[in-house]
């Protein structure tokens, strides 16, 4: 097959810009572990309710200030719908969903997850910057889907509320 | 005149009808997502709407033209008559039942379930089955197409497939691959769940089943419009293809790659491990190497038609094409939106950046400059340009045809890069309203809806051109003889070269292969751990 000079080196040219973006990917992926945020943990729905994690939501701030976050996503809302996690600490979300598919947006961050029936979704973040953040479904999930939300608070750590109780509860 | 001119309208009538139905949803959509009091605008008709305009375009509009279009190319470049003239008319009633089912459901508000239809949002049966067959219709018409490829073959063992032929049997091998996915989601989980046998349904199996088939769908769309850009547009300008043999190797390309990418539409999914997402985000980068390809010899072969109108110098061999012709502008213009929308298919693919605009209205802005505009508006090229030949009149309110594309481009502009930019500001996509309390966050991306409401505008005022040519030239235009159906010649016959290209068996082999490679494992272990299924919610 004859390929025109410069076509043939518009061919190399784009071979080079895909091997670039792959080596981009893979370098991140062995420099600084990113990888494609996943976790395979399944959860009964019907259980979700009365679940002693998952029945309990809200948030637990651990000794080394780090926090752990259980969320329950359901028709149409977050419970807790008020979340306040520590700024600068490894905060580790963990949510399910009893009825349909949700999203779990921090809006204007990269903390975003698909909220599955039947499975348990994690991922750990670390905010650098306090204040209020905007939480939302993303995904379809019914008429009440647009009013469906919940905030987000990132405070310095030791928190107000947590100094005075020495952490943890 | 063809003979399988028939047919071919028919399909081509059914997929204008579902796209004028789809138009009039989508603008109500762009107008309620800036906040404008429209009368009847609820929740309920948002969603409704949002559901029948994706269903619409995505699934009918585009089959039912592939299908018409597929038709002409088999029975024009092959130069003879389609075989099993009896099942691709039994396939096209096939397919319109189904259509008749899905639309039914959704209008009737029995399937508010969007166009990606994830369980346990649970629609009426009708929904599912109506979906079966069209996919169950569509395979008909594959397998009448693969048909007169295999006699005309019988016929002429030496010569070289004809390259629309070509483009379209990678099309159908891409179509099959990817609706196994489906049909085993539909067939195997959905339906007997909406009939109630089954009680619960796995909504991440679901998932993987479904993005099996909605990654490479993107190609069922985008081949048929390579074949557009290959083997019509050059001709319309008024040249000749630059490559013959290059043009094949992408749509062997197409083959191979288009399927086992699909876990990259899951990266924020729990359920599916982190390796098999990273396999397939690498195998989806590669897919940017054949439309990479298609960019420079379709502009080259736009360079020859200026040139042999005399242009000599470095840029003006633009000036001398076809501009005012729809049949060419549509095209050229569907051709500069979608090397926007590749770019960013790559930022999509990549899970980095994937986690930021994942589920935003960046995905719609996304899509609407793929699907919606370098299939579709290559689409509307191809009718401007066929269907005066299909019916012997002349096209009819042909001032409107050549502003139509215009419109069309100017619109997209607006409201996708309004889309991107809302989405990086966090709006979700698919949202009735975003009051959420009052939130300032939320206000900021006010703006932002306005410029895609007045983009949605201009789409909209552009689809009834399209359609007002389309119904018009079909009612009134003025019977008079039309040029034949002829595609572009090459600069170059391919002759022996590269036939390795044409055996298209081998491609499905390795394209098989990597199908397994990508899903077989994860599947079976997916099917050997423990799950939970959800029960299902009728939501509307």
């Amino acid at each position: 097959m004859n390929v025109d000079f410069y076509e043939k080196i518009w061919m190399w040219a784009a071979a080079g810009i895909i091997i670039v973006f792959l080596v981009s990917i893979g370098a991140t992926f062995v420099g600084q572990a990113i990888q494609p945020p996943s976790h395979v943990e399944m959860i009964d729905p019907d259980n979700v309710r009365t679940d002693a994690e998952f029945g309990q939501p809200g948030v637990t701030i651990h000794e080394d200030g780090s926090a752990t976050v259980v969320v329950q996503a359901f028709m149409f809302a977050f419970l807790p719908n008020e979340i306040r996690v520590p700024r600068g600490r490894p905060v580790t979300f963990r949510l399910t969903s009893p009825d349909v598919i949700h999203g779990f947006q921090i809006v204007q961050t990269n903390g975003n997850t698909m909220v599955v029936p039947g499975y348990v979704s994690q991922f750990t973040t670390t905010f650098s910057r306090a204040g209020e953040y905007l939480v939302v479904c993303n995904e379809y999930c019914g008429l009440g889907h647009h009013v469906m939300s919940a905030k987000l608070i990132v405070e310095e750590f030791p928190t107000s509320t947590e100094a005075g109780m020495g952490g943890g509860r | 005149m063809i003979e399988s001119r028939k047919l071919a309208l028919a399909n081509f009538w059914v997929a204008i009808s579902a796209f004028a139905i789809a138009a009039g949803m989508a603008v109500m959509q762009a107008l309620s997502r800036a906040n404008l009091d429209l009368p009847w605008r609820t929740a309920k008709m948002y969603y409704l709407s949002v559901t029948a305009h994706g269903v619409l375009m995505a699934l009918i509009f585009t089959t039912f033209f592939i299908m018409g279009f597929g038709y002409v190319v088999a029975e024009r470049a092959l130069g003879r008559p389609i075989a099993q003239r009896k099942l691709a008319w039994g396939s096209f009633y096939v397919a319109l039942l189904g259509t008749v089912l899905v639309a039914w459901a959704i209008l009737w508000n029995k399937a508010t379930v969007l166009y990606t239809f994830y369980p346990p949002l649970k629609a009426h049966p009708a929904f599912y089955i109506g979906a079966a067959l069209l996919v169950i219709g569509s395979w008909g018409w594959c397998w009448v197409m693969v048909r007169s490829y295999i006699l005309w073959k019988q016929a002429n063992p030496e010569a070289r497939t004809p390259l629309p032929v070509h483009g379209y049997l990678a099309t159908i091998i891409v179509w099959i691959l990817a609706t196994v996915g489906v049909a085993a989601e539909v067939v195997l989980l959905l339906i007997p769940w909406s009939l109630g046998i089954t009680e619960r349904i796995d909504p991440i199996l679901a998932r993987i089943l479904f993005w099996w088939f909605g990654h490479p769908l993107v190609y069922f769309w985008l081949l048929p419009a390579y074949v557009i850009w290959y083997t019509v547009t050059p001709r319309v300008a008024g040249g000749k293809l630059f490559s013959d043999p290059l043009a094949r190797l992408v749509f062997v390309l197409f083959i191979v790659l288009s399927t086992p990418v699909g876990f990259h539409h899951q990266f924020l999914d729990p359920g599916v491990r982190a390796g098999w997402k990273l396999f397939h985000a690498f195998n989806t980068q590669w897919i940017l190497f054949p439309s990479l390809l298609t960019a420079f010899t379709v502009i080259a072969s736009f360079e020859i038609a200026g040139r042999l109108k005399g242009a000599r110098g470095y840029l003006d061999w633009l000036e001398e094409l076809p501009w005012g012709d729809p049949a060419f502008s549509s095209v050229a213009l569907a051709m500069i939106i979608f090397a926007v929308g590749g770019f960013g298919g790559a930022i999509n693919a990549s899970y980095g950046m994937n986690a930021m605009i994942h589920n935003t209205a960046w995905v719609q802005g996304h899509f609407h400059l793929t699907v919606g505009t370098a299939t579709a508006l290559t689409f509307m090229g191809a009718a401007y340009w066929l269907m005066p030949k299909l019916l012997d009149r002349e096209l009819e309110l042909s001032l409107l045809a050549r502003i139509q594309p215009y419109l069309w481009f100017g619109g997209m502009l607006l409201f996708s890069v309004a889309n991107h930019l809302t989405g990086l500001k966090g709006m979700p996509r698919r949202i009735y309203q975003f009051d959420y309390g009052g939130s300032e966050v939320a206000d900021q991306w006010m703006g932002g809806t306005g410029i895609s409401a007045l983009g949605g505008v201009f789409l909209f005022v552009s689809a009834l051109c399209f359609v007002a040519v389309m119904f018009g030239t079909g009612l009134a235009g003025k019977r008079a003889p039309q040029a034949d159906i002829e595609f572009a010649e090459p600069l170059e016959e391919p002759g022996s070269k590269a036939r390795i290209l044409d055996r298209m068996g081998l491609w499905v082999v390795v394209a098989v292969a990597l199908v397994a490679a990508a899903y077989a494992y994860p599947i079976i272990q997916h099917l050997a751990t423990e799950r939970f299924g959800a029960r299902g919610v009728p939501v509307f």
